[in-house]
């Protein structure tokens, strides 16, 4: 058994990276150049990562399925990017940043991952700014910042509600220059579809030309997953129909192990499913409840238009609930508290799958203009989608999948258990716990792929000065490219009925009724065989017209689905085993008698990391026990 | 292109400010001398030079632009392009091409004679009495026609041309440009109309 | 909804393509475009037949992969709106919908409706950055950037790198991309330091990769979804005569003895 080592160094937190830093290994310029890098993903953390990988002088490769590095979905973030740089003076610290990390993640995080990732966000704002990047300032001509959720504090730095494209789109300036320079080459359209292992160390990867077709092999020292997240498992979420499993998850099957797969977020406020081909839910910014008021009918399946439906005869759930917080209950206590009146059968809407979002009395108090003033980009938004005009009438929101704290396990180097794979941004699972708060997976996608990732895998390239260049002849190559080619070959020759978005959107709503907001174990069992039936048949009805050799997105679909059938039971398999709820995790068993979440820190104070154990056999999970010597464990409550 | 243009729509106020003196009632007199002084004015020449250089690298770049442009789409679309464009702004080149001729037509008739190219009209009195000249092709309505909706073109041209040479020399200013725009709307309809008095008032009051 | 849609069909970036018809019938008006292009797709598959192929990601207008001209319109007949975001209840019941690519010479199709915008990417390349290392940055707030640029900028940098500009444009001309980036950086000071080399490179390596000349027609404007004005180009030309004008000669300080 492989022990779960997190590197975590000794002495005091606020010193750790730092003196762990001031220790790590270093290589020289003359030998950097002879070492290669392989970046897959180009969000954020990938571009981050890469350019600043090239300004050391390696040698990298960035690797992203879409046509340019700028399309990577952290381009859709739209709120902001938390900093602790206390530009308010509202006596805002590191500190009280990693706190509230902590707090808000339940703590199911580790605490020297994320005082680093709170340490390092100041300078992630100060190089976005050098690089240009928009943000949001003062008359003054200084930085502007306002608050979000969950913290008591103003350190959100945004640029309008695109904060997620100007930071992209800084990243992205960063890699074009490294580009231009020559120290990283850019391999746009391409799937990675495996890694390759040479004696214990990743080595390289193998992907699939999208344009045509042709598997290729690509050699490195390392290399840097920078993939995303899963939420794409429920099918139908907030990101983008591209963000897929594919690559963390070839990880996994090679040995790197999956931790805390269940941790997914749900967030309240998206537009709700209009018709039956939909395929993607928009987000509307959290912000909203700030003014809006979340209501149902008190009359069970009432078809009323919501602006004849009387005050005293609406029900103000979120305010009945939760008096002390009201509309302003954290992200997944609103989205569990919207499901449980639609399941009980008081949702409006064709589907019964929304609730409304009523800005009647804020307009009322304010005035149109003052709305219009604050969230009249959301409102044109919503009207462009639904068609509605939300100052006339209440909006229908419904919460969707959103963000995957879990994630591939990693160790304070931010490397996986495999040698030489390093996990960065979202598809590791390190500084969110259980629960993640707004505006900080920008600061960690940056803070890892800027600051932390390029000193921690020089550290491990040391020892790979004299290793020279990885020929991609070797045999483990051979084998990997051969896994891949029979795979497509094997999915190809189905030759089924179905499609591949249509068994997506089966897997989707088995995931989003067994192992979404609320979970229970008879449902969670039930779910992973229904998984389990569902890619029965769909490796003996898949569907893919054209041929594997030329640009087929049908088979692109079909190999992001195929995973997705995995990762799902994997996802139930650990929500099973988490007999508690904490964050996003809620279990039906779990919970106080006012039906709010039972954290169980006496049982469940870990990482919960998966290890792959054979495709038919049962993952095992390793358990990585959380320390918390700097805040004190407590419940949250609302009420 | 935006220079050159700038230099040709210079040169028409200019060009109005003197044949406008036909107007002026007393049977081309004022009209002569302007044409005397410009025609003996060495500096005048010159600039009739630099002028013919503005003509050419106008033409020149316009053809080359529509070329280019042309290129760049290989394949054009089966529905065509139905977005809004700035008005007038999609013919440049096609009413390019009417000044052009239109330009043609109005050397042969004035500055090749004057170069000795083209054989002087019977009643001419002096080779340089375009007085008498304007008299006899205006009074013409075939061409007094050509003159007028040559010039409804140059109008339309104008219309486009002043404000996309502020626009292609980079001077813009949400301030000052929609004054320009303004400007350069009353400048086309000044330059169409001012010309057109000219054959008009030879048709029905001279 | 019933639908009539006229759609170019082209095996891949060698074969000569052409249109092909496709009745819809039962499109829902609250279903997106490409919605009701995944609804027909999946009626072809299950005939048998090839899907459509098209570039799509996010599907919420922000990360600029779709890109359909339809009707005469890229991005379809909503202004400031992609693809992605256009809903069927624009149409009207019956109607005939002609779908093209993006066309330039230098977006050529790969397939169907998917184009090439690499040259989009070596445009950037060319200088699409502020020259700043890693870790080389001063405190974020010692520099002052006056509210009105700084606002002005992020205007620019709205830009979503779709195209729609390209195919606006009756000359498809490229300008409004690039001038949008120039324009971020021209009008903060963090980009003043290389503004110069910057227009310089960009527009050269615009005028290599084979897009039109800008005319002032204004069309990308008007068709840009993110409403990306045309004053940029302006501030791009002027910033490109500025370049012309002052360049330096290099090596010319040094006095000889």
């Amino acid at each position: 058994m492989q022990k779960l080592d997190s590197k975590i160094p000794d002495g005091p937190l606020a010193d750790k990276w730092k003196n762990y830093k001031a220790g790590l290994r270093l290589v020289s310029p003359a030998n950097k150049k002879k070492i290669e890098i392989i970046v897959v993903g180009t969000g954020l953390a990938g571009s981050a990562a890469a350019s600043s990988l090239g300004e050391l002088g390696y040698k990298v490769k960035v690797f992203c399925f879409q046509d340019s590095p700028r399309r990577a979905h952290s381009v859709a973030a739209q709120g902001g990017i938390n900093a602790a740089k206390n530009y308010r003076n509202d006596n805002d610290s590191v500190y009280r940043l990693f706190h509230d990390m902590i707090k808000g993640g339940d703590y199911r995080a580790r605490e020297a991952n994320v005082y680093r990732a709170a340490e390092v966000s100041n300078d992630v704002i100060d190089h976005f700014t050098a690089l240009g990047v928009p943000f949001a300032r003062d008359y003054g001509g200084t930085l502007d910042t306002r608050s979000f959720g969950g913290v008591q504090v103003s350190r959100t730095f945004y640029a309008k509600g695109q904060t997620g494209q100007q930071c992209l789109l800084g990243t992205y300036s960063s890699l074009n220059r490294q580009i231009a320079k020559g120290t990283v080459k850019m391999y746009p359209r391409r799937d990675m579809l495996d890694i390759v292992i040479i004696d214990g160390k990743t080595r390289g990867i193998i992907t699939r030309n999208l344009l045509t077709g042709e598997i290729e092999r690509h050699s490195a020292h390392a290399v840097v997953l920078a993939t995303g997240g899963y939420g794409t498992v429920f099918y139908l979420s907030t990101l983008g129909l591209g963000s897929n499993a594919s690559a963390a998850w070839s990880a996994f099957k090679k040995g790197a192990f999956f931790a805390n797969p269940s941790f997914i977020q749900i967030h309240p406020t998206s537009i709700p499913v209009l018709n039956d081909y939909q395929c993607k839910l928009t987000l509307m910014s959290e912000s909203l409840r700030n003014d809006g008021r979340v209501w149902v009918p008190k009359q069970k399946g009432d078809k009323r238009h919501p602006v004849e439906i009387p005050e005293d005869e609406r029900d103000y759930y979120l305010e009945r609930r939760y008096p002390a917080f009201g509309n302003l209950v954290p992200r997944d206590v609103a989205s569990r508290a919207a499901k449980e009146r639609c399941d009980a059968g008081y949702g409006v809407g064709d589907t019964g799958l929304s609730v409304y979002l009523d800005f009647k009395d804020a307009i009322a108090k304010q005035g149109e203009d003052k709305i219009r003033d604050k969230y009249g980009n959301l409102f044109e938004m919503y009207e462009k989608i639904t068609g509605i005009n939300p100052y006339r009438q209440p909006m229908r929101i419904y919460p969707a999948g959103h963000y995957t704290m879990g994630g591939l396990w990693v160790d304070y180097n931010l490397m996986t258990t495999i040698p030489g794979l390093f996990a960065i941004g979202e598809s590791n699972f390190s500084d969110h716990g259980a629960n993640r708060l707004g505006a900080s997976s920008l600061m960690q996608c940056c803070g890892d792929g800027y600051f932390i990732l390029p000193n921690t895998i020089s550290d491990y390239l040391a020892d790979d000065i004299r290793t020279g260049k990885i020929p991609e002849e070797d045999k483990e190559f051979e084998k990997a490219e051969k896994n891949v080619s029979d795979r497509i070959k094997r999915i190809m020759s189905v030759k089924g009925k179905q499609t591949a978005s249509s068994f997506h959107k089966r897997l989707g709503k088995i995931m989003w009724d067994h192992c979404g907001m609320r979970r229970d174990a008879e449902g969670l069992k039930k779910g992973m065989e229904l998984l389990k039936e569902l890619e029965k048949e769909f490796w003996s009805d898949i569907c893919i017209p054209g041929s594997d050799r030329e640009l087929n997105q049908e088979l692109e679909k079909a190999l992001k689905v195929a995973d997705f059938f995995e990762v799902g039971r994997l996802m139930c398999e650990d929500a099973l085993q988490r007999e508690e709820s904490c964050g996003a995790h809620f279990r039906e068993e779990h919970q106080t008698e006012t039906g709010e979440a039972k954290r169980d820190d006496s049982k469940f104070a870990f990482v919960g990391a998966w290890e792959f154990q054979g495709q038919d056999a049962r993952p095992k999970l390793h358990r990585e026990e959380l320390e918390f010597k700097y805040v004190e464990l407590k419940e949250r409550s609302y009420k | 292109m935006a220079v050159a243009g700038l230099f040709l729509m210079l040169f028409l106020v200019f060009h109005l400010a003197t044949n406008l003196l036909m107007l002026a009632g007393d049977g081309g007199k004022a009209f002569a001398n302007a044409v005397r002084f410009l025609t003996e004015n060495p500096a005048v020449k010159a600039m009739e030079y630099i002028l013919f250089a503005g003509f050419l690298v106008h033409i020149a770049l316009g053809v080359i632009l529509q070329v280019h442009n042309y290129r760049s789409r290989p394949v054009r679309y089966h529905k065509r392009l139905q977005t809004e464009t700035s008005q007038f702004s999609r013919y440049m080149i096609h009413t390019g091409v009417i000044i052009l001729v239109f330009l043609v037509i109005h050397l042969l008739n004035f500055f090749f004679i004057r170069l000795g190219w083209v054989a002087l009209p019977d009643h001419a009195e002096s080779r340089h009495d375009f007085f008498s000249m304007a008299v006899v092709l205006f009074q013409n309505p075939w061409y007094s026609l050509i003159y007028i909706v040559s010039f409804v073109f140059l109008g339309f041209h104008l219309k486009h041309a002043f404000q996309s040479a502020f626009q292609s020399l980079g001077l813009n200013h949400t301030r000052y440009t929609p004054a320009i725009k303004v400007i350069g709307t009353i400048y086309a309809l000044a330059i169409s109309i001012g010309f057109s008095l000219i054959p008009l008032y030879f048709l029905f009051i001279y | 909804m019933d639908f009539k849609l006229k759609i170019w069909r082209q095996k891949n970036a060698q074969a000569k393509g052409s249109f092909r018809t496709y009745p819809v019938s039962d499109v829902s008006p609250e279903m997106s475009f490409l919605e009701m292009i995944d609804y027909l797709n999946k009626q072809i598959i299950e005939s048998g037949g090839e899907p459509i192929t098209f570039e799509q990601d996010c599907r919420e207008g922000i990360c600029g992969s779709c890109g359909l001209y339809i009707n005469g319109r890229p991005h379809g007949p909503m202004r400031r709106t992609t693809t992605c975001e256009l809903h069927m209840r624009e149409f009207s019941d019956g109607e005939t919908i002609v779908i093209e690519p993006w066309r330039s010479k230098a977006f050529p199709v790969i397939k169907d409706l998917v184009v090439d915008r690499s040259s989009f990417e070596r445009v950037m390349h060319a200088g699409g950055f502020i020259s700043v290392d890693t870790g080389s940055a001063a405190e974020a707030n010692s520099l002052p950037v006056s509210k009105h640029n700084s606002d002005k900028a992020f205007d620019a940098a709205a830009c979503i790198g779709c195209g729609a500009c390209v195919a606006a444009c009756k000359n498809s001309s490229a300008v409004l991309f690039a001038a949008a980036k120039i324009a971020q950086y021209a009008l903060i000071p963090q980009g003043k330091a290389e503004a110069k080399e910057r227009v310089d490179r960009m527009v050269k390596q615009m005028d290599t990769e084979g897009f039109g000349y800008c005319s002032n027609t204004y069309g990308c404007e008007f068709d840009c979804p993110k409403g990306i004005s045309v004053d940029f180009i302006a501030l791009m030309n002027r910033e490109f005569f500025s370049s012309k004008l002052c360049k330096q000669i290099p090596g010319k300080y040094t006095r000889k003895v």
